[in-house]
């Protein structure tokens, strides 16, 4: 392991550093910078950011096509877009260079990711759907809530 | 690492051991295995609270209204302050931790120590914090009525802030209510059967709540439901008045996992329970921290020629990490 070589830049070489404590301290600024915008939108919550960004595509089975594809655009407040954005990068960097992703093998790269990655965004879609349908019998439905 | 597998003579077989499938050792292979596992646990449990959230989308509580606290700074409300330096807290000690296997690998072994001892005390910081902000939820700051549909009423007026804006300010429930004796009294076991008791009974009675409130005409009730500009409905003097006499059940003040004065008991649940499996994820990470440090002191690795087990506490270590930035996102700020 004495010997054990790092890749030592990010952004696809954009940034390359010298040893790997330096690209470790860059990696941490990164973060931090990206944790500090959070923390400030979060706080102010600018107005254009509350309202998604796109209106959701009407009539035919291609605007329903076009609505799933888009549905973060369609149906998420832009900011929390963003959010969910962020949140996915700081995972890669954290995954990449803290947790030396970036030093293995594609294969077990690709085993540890696609599999999370996959699992996962079923796992999303079928508890939100479900709990989509469950909110719409309660609004729309004979539920009395407001007692 | 070579140093680490036991030789067995069959070497070169390709079932003789000392293959490295993917060109990774058995233990790190193993530590990923389980942190793609736990990965999915916890995204079963945030992808519960997603379901939950979903399902009441138009009266979940607001993150930033809840945790508003930060210690030593008793009555501002500075919300995501003290959650943001917690993630600053857990990203730093990560950055330690990774210094510290850098360090394994370059054999520095006064390095790795030093590495180590600031990754447990940040991992330390980070569960008293987590107390902290336990505790301070458990306690609860305004109090609420809920009523017997379950739902939360809450309290405030309209103040005029510098600039001259009016703003709606929340009011805690024993600023204007006073406790009446109550004929009702805590039912304790020494009193009657043995085995019968009920936990302490609430601070004041729906009576009281609505007497105060009928006295104080400035004061309305801020209800569960989001309006279209993101924020909680306030009702009118009269509905306020009528919503409590009709339908309020009791006062409450604080979380635990039966009520929420901030608004559905579900919210509290998961907060509870996706912190408290995170914040105990942390506690095990300092535990075997403190062991692999101690290891590390007494020149285990050193004589093992190589620090490869600082590694892989590391890449638990960072996970702890990398599923604190998935709660920060889904709990705090989404």
């Amino acid at each position: 392991m004495a010997n054990h070589a790092h890749k030592l830049e990010i952004f696809r070489g954009l940034i390359k550093f010298k040893s790997n404590t330096q690209k470790i301290w860059g990696v941490l600024l990164l973060l931090s910078i990206i944790t500090a915008v959070e923390v400030v939108l979060g706080i102010y919550k600018p107005t254009s950011l509350m309202t998604p960004l796109m209106t959701p595509f009407e009539g035919g089975f291609g605007a329903l096509f076009c609505n799933i594809i888009f549905s973060g655009f369609i149906y998420m407040k832009s900011l929390n877009l963003l959010f969910i954005v962020l949140t996915i990068i700081k995972a890669y960097y954290i995954a990449w260079d803290f947790m030396h992703l970036r030093d293995e093998t594609k294969a077990l790269r690709r085993l540890v990711v696609w599999t999370s990655i996959f699992l996962i965004s079923y796992l999303i879609f079928i508890l939100l759907q479900e709990a989509g349908y469950i909110e719409s019998v309660y609004t729309n439905g004979f539920v009395k809530r407001d007692f | 690492m070579d140093s680490t597998i036991v030789s067995t003579g069959k070497e070169g077989k390709t079932w003789g051991g000392g293959n490295q499938p993917l060109k990774s050792s058995y233990g790190k292979m193993m530590m990923w295995f389980f942190i793609v596992s736990d990965a999915l646990t916890f995204s079963g449990f945030l992808a519960a609270y997603g379901f939950s959230r979903f399902k009441f989308i138009d009266y979940w509580p607001i993150a930033d209204e809840v945790f508003t606290h930060v210690p030593f700074l008793h009555g501002q409300e500075l919300p995501m302050i003290y959650v943001a330096f917690m993630t600053f807290v857990l990203i730093m000690s990560s950055v330690t931790m990774v210094l510290a296997v850098d360090a394994g690998h370059e054999m520095k072994k006064n390095k790795v120590i030093w590495y180590m001892f600031f990754t447990i005390v940040g991992g330390a910081i980070f569960v008293g914090s987590q107390a902290w902000e336990w505790a301070t939820f458990i306690k609860g700051d305004y109090g609420a009525i809920q009523t017997n549909g379950g739902n939360i009423l809450q309290f405030g007026e309209y103040r005029t802030v510098e600039g001259g804006d009016l703003v709606f300010k929340r009011v805690a429930v024993e600023e204007f209510t006073t406790a009446t004796a109550n004929e009702r009294i805590q039912h304790e076991n020494k009193n009657g059967l043995w085995f019968e008791d009920e936990s302490a009974l609430p601070a004041f009675s729906v009576n009281d709540v609505y007497h105060g409130l009928k006295a104080h005409p400035s004061i309305l009730v801020r209800t569960q439901t989001i309006n279209e500009d993101g924020e909680k409905t306030i009702l009118s003097r009269e509905a306020s008045l009528s919503q409590v006499k009709d339908n309020g059940k009791r006062y409450v003040k604080g979380a635990n996992l039966e009520v929420n004065e901030y608004g559905a008991p579900l919210f509290a649940d998961f907060f509870f329970f996706i912190t408290g499996f995170h914040g105990f994820h942390v506690l095990s990470g300092v535990v075997i921290n403190i062991i692999i440090f101690f290891n590390v002191i007494i020149g285990t690795y050193e004589r093992r020629k190589n620090y490869e087990m600082v590694e892989k506490v590391g890449l638990y270590w960072h996970f702890v990490d990398l599923v604190w930035v998935f709660v920060f996102t889904f709990f705090y700020l989404v």
